[in-house]
This record gives C-alpha cells, structure tokens and sequence, in this order.
C-alpha cells in the first residue's frame, strides 16, 4: 500500500451546454490496495469523476494515469481492462439470463478461452458467495444478491481497482450490509483497490482514506477519524455526521467524561464503560 | 379522508400455477389526518398493502374503505378515478416516470388526466413546483436535463398537484444525499400538517419512522405483526431485531449500552439527547445498578 495506482492532475471536466464545471481542477492519488471513498452531495462531481477513471469521458484539462498507462481514447481499452465499475441499480446491470451468464458476458467481451471462463466465473462467484447461485435467473435474487454478482462480474476480469458508484444506495439496509461486507473481505483477502463514490457515512467510515468533494472542487482529504472531526461543516457540505461521532459530542455536552469522538458504536462503549469502571 | 383495510388477502395471479400469496388477514385504519409509517422486510408485504390505497391492486379476500367508496373482493369495480386523484402515491425511484417534453408538462399531465383545465393545472405546476423548493425557471426546461435530486422533486411535485388528501410514500428519499433526504422529509411533513393530509410511509429507515409517524405498522411474511405509537414499537426492540429488522441506531446504541453495563435503563429512548442524559445520570451515580 505505498505506489499510486492512480494519478489525477489538474483535472477539470465540463458537460456540453453547462456553464458551471462539473469537475475543478482536480488533483489526487489512489494507493495500490486502499479502500478510497468519495463523498459529497449530488452534483458535487463525485460520479463525474468516476466515469473519468474508466474513460466514459475525457477531461477538457489536466491528465489521468492508472497503472501507470496515461488515458485517452488509445488507451481505454488497455485502462478499462484495470477498472471494474459498479454501478446503482442492480435491475440495469443485469445482462445475463442467469448468473453464470451474467458473470461470464465480460469474459466472452474480452475473449477468455471456455476453460478458463468456467473456472473464472466459478471463483469470482465464490468469492462473493454467490457460487451456489450459478443457474438461478437474475429475478430470484434480491437488490443485494444481484450487485454481488455485479461485483463478481467484474472481479472475473481480474481488474486492479473496483470502483463501486453509488452500488448501495437502492438497496435495503440487509442489502448494503450484505455488499460493503463482501468489498471488505476482497479487499483483504485479494488486496484489491477499491473506490466507493456514496454519501452514505456509515459506509465511508470503513475506508482507509475519504476524499470530500464540494461543487466540483476536492474540499479536503483525510482519514475517516480527520474527516468526521469537520462536524458541522459536513452538514453544511449536505452531509452528516455519523450517528457515533454526533453521540459522542452530545454525551461530552451533557457532561459524561469522554475524551475525543468516537467513529464506531463499538469504541464508543468500549470507552464509556472502561473509563468509568475504573472509578 | 379516512381508509381502512379489513381482512384482505391478496394473491398475485390467483388461479394460475404462479399464484403467490403475498398478504393475509391485514387489517389497517387509517383515520385521516394519520402519520402511519409501514416498516418490514424486503418481501414482508409493505408494497402490496401500498397498492391497495387507492385500489391499484384490489383484495382477491376482504374489502378496502377508501373515504365512502368501498372495493369488495370479487366485485367488479368500475370508475375507480375518483379514489385515485384523492391518494396520490408517490413510488420508489418515481423520476423513472418522468417522460412529457418539459417539466411543466409533466407536472400538468395528472391533474389534466382528471378533468383539471389546462389553464388551472398551469397554475398547479407552478405553485407545485415552488413547494418543492425549485426555482420557476425550470419548468420550461426538458426533466431530463436536471440532476437526479432534481428529477426527483418534479416527480414529487407531480403527485402534490393532483392536490391529493392522501399521500403514500414508498421510500421517497432513496438514492438521496442526507441533506436532500432531510428536505423532503421536512417538506411532506410540513405539508401533512398544514393541509391536514393523511400519510403512509413504506420505509427501510427506523430514523424517519420514529421521528414522523403517528403510528408505525411491521409487517412480517405477508401480516401485520406487530402496531403502535413509536415509543410502543421501538420499546421492545429485541421483537424487530428477531425479524431482522434495524431499531433506531439511538436505540440500538442503548441496548449495547445495557448491555456493556449489565444493567437496563427505565425506559428506550428515542431521541439522542435523552439517551446522553440517561447516560450521564447514571455514570454520575456510579455507573452502577
């Protein structure tokens, strides 16, 4: 977890007949192996940038490399074989009649021989825990069964980096659950780079690093612990402050002896309960 | 306008090899000017009860009251227009509906479909889409063009200008940022008290249920498991967390709280302050029983 795998310069993007820019002079690194999550408000320019790493559109300024290899329309085919993307809605990125030929449509793309497909797409599937699902037709699964076969989908490509735009945002709370586990355990075990563009804290709160982006502009960068020290600043960003952080701050305000905001429920009680047993 | 729901069953495609039977025995009172919020699993049964409110889907058991109009299982019912423009629903994910050339036309198109005159259901768009916090100009503009927050208002502001008695949400914030989502939870909330309105909330989100219902309904494998004011559901928080169902994270907070201490507070509080104080009270005291 040290090289960039990913270098965004001075990246400035507009859409055809809008005057404010989408995106402003954008500038930052991806590590190799580190769970990076953007957040903002809609409209903020967080998907914008997300279609800018996978060559869906180009920026007016400043460059892109990923691995290494600088974008432009040479190169995407060589970049977008590095990027798996996730996308919202589980029902649109469906192609397959059933889910071992959903998973396998990527393969057959880039012309993986059939034995090694098979095996492939068996793997992937396993992976996200999905590999006794093999003939099931896409209907019988729910919102979050069908996004890890997405997710299995691209993992079969072997890309570098998943980036996961909103992938959770239409599912139900067993859904989301079911999804940001199964991208924390291949980011562990598979040492895989994962991207989340969301605006759900909970789910930044798991990632190595948090970008914040405002109207376009990268307005800071920081640990989960640096970012949700901005408090009321995030809410005026049109976020929120995760329910732990927003508990602490009110505990320490109604006197109970705390001694920094914690980011999770867990060291929240942890911390209530060994700095007053003590007493 | 009061609805009530008494005994319905409602099995898609009855008679055919596919028949599913997705809700029994549901009985539901809906007194006007009520907050109901209808939380439950994924497949529990909340989207069907939905379609029953303004008879999109009618009982194959039972009978549904709807103000004086009353939809009997196997009874054919005709001339449901009535019901409809009085219950606007607004669906998840409703700007996939958004489809006239600009944005006032789209809003114009359901008052027009019941009878409204152009010139009156211009009027409406207007004042619709000032209610939902967008500036006029949009209206000329194609819904296409405007951002998925945007989109979202104008589908909203659609249903708000048949100028409906009752409203039903089903997950009307999906997909929102937390600011977004806030906004149009205050605006229908604001709009349920200062138009007398009664609302349905069909919700995966236990904060907004607890924060804006007069009573929540959990359904559970096609019933009504369980009913009550919030402080009544979310004071037996174990009952949901068996369904597999979240509680409020305040209140979930609470139960690790206990738990950690060994020890149980005199009541579950719903509000974060509340719990802070609880918290306090009894580190002061010890930290004790």
């Amino acid at each position: 977890m040290s090289k960039p795998l990913v270098s965004i310069e001075n990246v400035s993007f507009s859409y055809d007949g809008q005057q404010t820019p989408a995106l402003k002079n954008i500038s930052f690194d991806i590590l190799e192996g580190e769970w990076l999550a953007i957040v903002g408000h809609n409209g903020s320019g967080k998907s914008t940038l997300a279609k800018l790493l996978n060559g869906l559109q180009f920026p007016q300024e400043g460059s892109i490399a990923v691995c290494g290899i600088t974008l432009s329309e040479d190169t995407i085919w060589e970049i977008r074989k590095n990027v798996g993307m996730v996308f919202q809605n589980p029902d649109n990125q469906f192609v397959g009649t059933t889910v071992r030929d959903d998973v396998a449509f990527g393969l057959e793309n880039h012309g993986v021989p059939r034995d090694v497909m098979v095996e492939r797409v068996q793997t992937s599937l396993d992976k996200v825990k999905m590999g006794t699902f093999l003939n099931q037709e896409s209907h019988h699964l729910s919102g979050g069964q069908k996004q890890r076969v997405a997710i299995a989908g691209v993992l079969a490509l072997q890309p570098a980096i998943i980036i996961l735009d909103e992938a959770t945002s239409m599912l139900d709370p067993r859904g989301r659950a079911e999804v940001i586990n199964t991208v924390r355990e291949l980011k562990e075990r598979e040492n895989i780079t994962v991207i989340s563009i969301t605006h759900d804290l909970e789910e930044a709160a798991k990632a190595d690093r948090i970008i914040v982006m405002n109207r376009g502009e990268l307005y800071r960068e920081g640990s989960p612990e640096e970012i949700f020290q901005m408090d009321e600043e995030l809410i005026k960003l049109g976020l929120d402050i995760p329910f732990p952080v927003k508990m602490s701050k009110i505990m320490r305000q109604k006197g109970v002896g705390l001694s920094k905001s914690y980011l999770t429920e867990e060291e929240l009680v942890t911390e209530l309960w060994t700095s007053h047993s003590k007493m | 306008m009061d609805i009530s729901l008494k005994n319905v069953e409602y099995r898609y495609q009855a008679d055919s090899p596919f028949e599913r039977l997705a809700i029994t025995d549901v009985s539901i009172d809906i007194p006007s000017g009520t907050y109901l919020a209808v939380i439950g699993h994924t497949g529990s049964g909340k989207s069907t009860v939905l379609q029953h409110l303004n008879a999109l889907l009618k009982p194959t058991k039972g009978s549904v009251v709807i103000g004086s109009r009353e939809i009997k299982a196997g009874r054919k019912e005709k001339n449901l227009k009535g019901v409809r423009e009085k219950v606007g629903i607004v669906f998840q994910f409703p700007e996939h509906q958004l489809f006239e050339e600009t944005v006032e036309k789209d809003i114009m198109f359901g008052p027009m479909n019941f009878g409204v005159s152009e010139r009156q259901a211009r009027e409406r768009a207007r004042a619709a889409i000032s209610l939902v916090g967008l500036p006029e100009e949009i209206l000329e503009k194609s819904p296409f063009d405007l951002s998925g927050g945007q989109m979202r208002r104008v589908a909203i502001a659609g249903v708000l200008a048949m100028e409906p008695e009752v409203i039903v949400l089903d997950e009307p914030t999906a997909g929102l940022d937390p600011r977004g989502r806030k906004e149009i939870m205050d605006l229908f909330y604001t709009l349920h008290k200062k138009r007398n309105l009664s609302t349905v909330l069909v919700t995966h989100s236990m904060e907004d249920a607890a924060r804006y219902a007069d009573e929540i309904i959990v359904m559970h494998q096609g019933k009504v498991f369980t009913k009550g004011s919030p402080e009544h559901i979310f004071s037996n928080p174990k009952a949901l967390i068996e369904l597999g169902l979240d509680v409020p994270e305040v209140v979930g907070l609470q139960l690790k709280i206990e738990e950690a201490f060994g020890t149980k507070f005199k009541k579950i509080s719903l509000s974060e302050e509340e719990l802070a104080e609880m918290v306090a009270r009894f580190l002061e005291g010890g930290g004790t029983k």
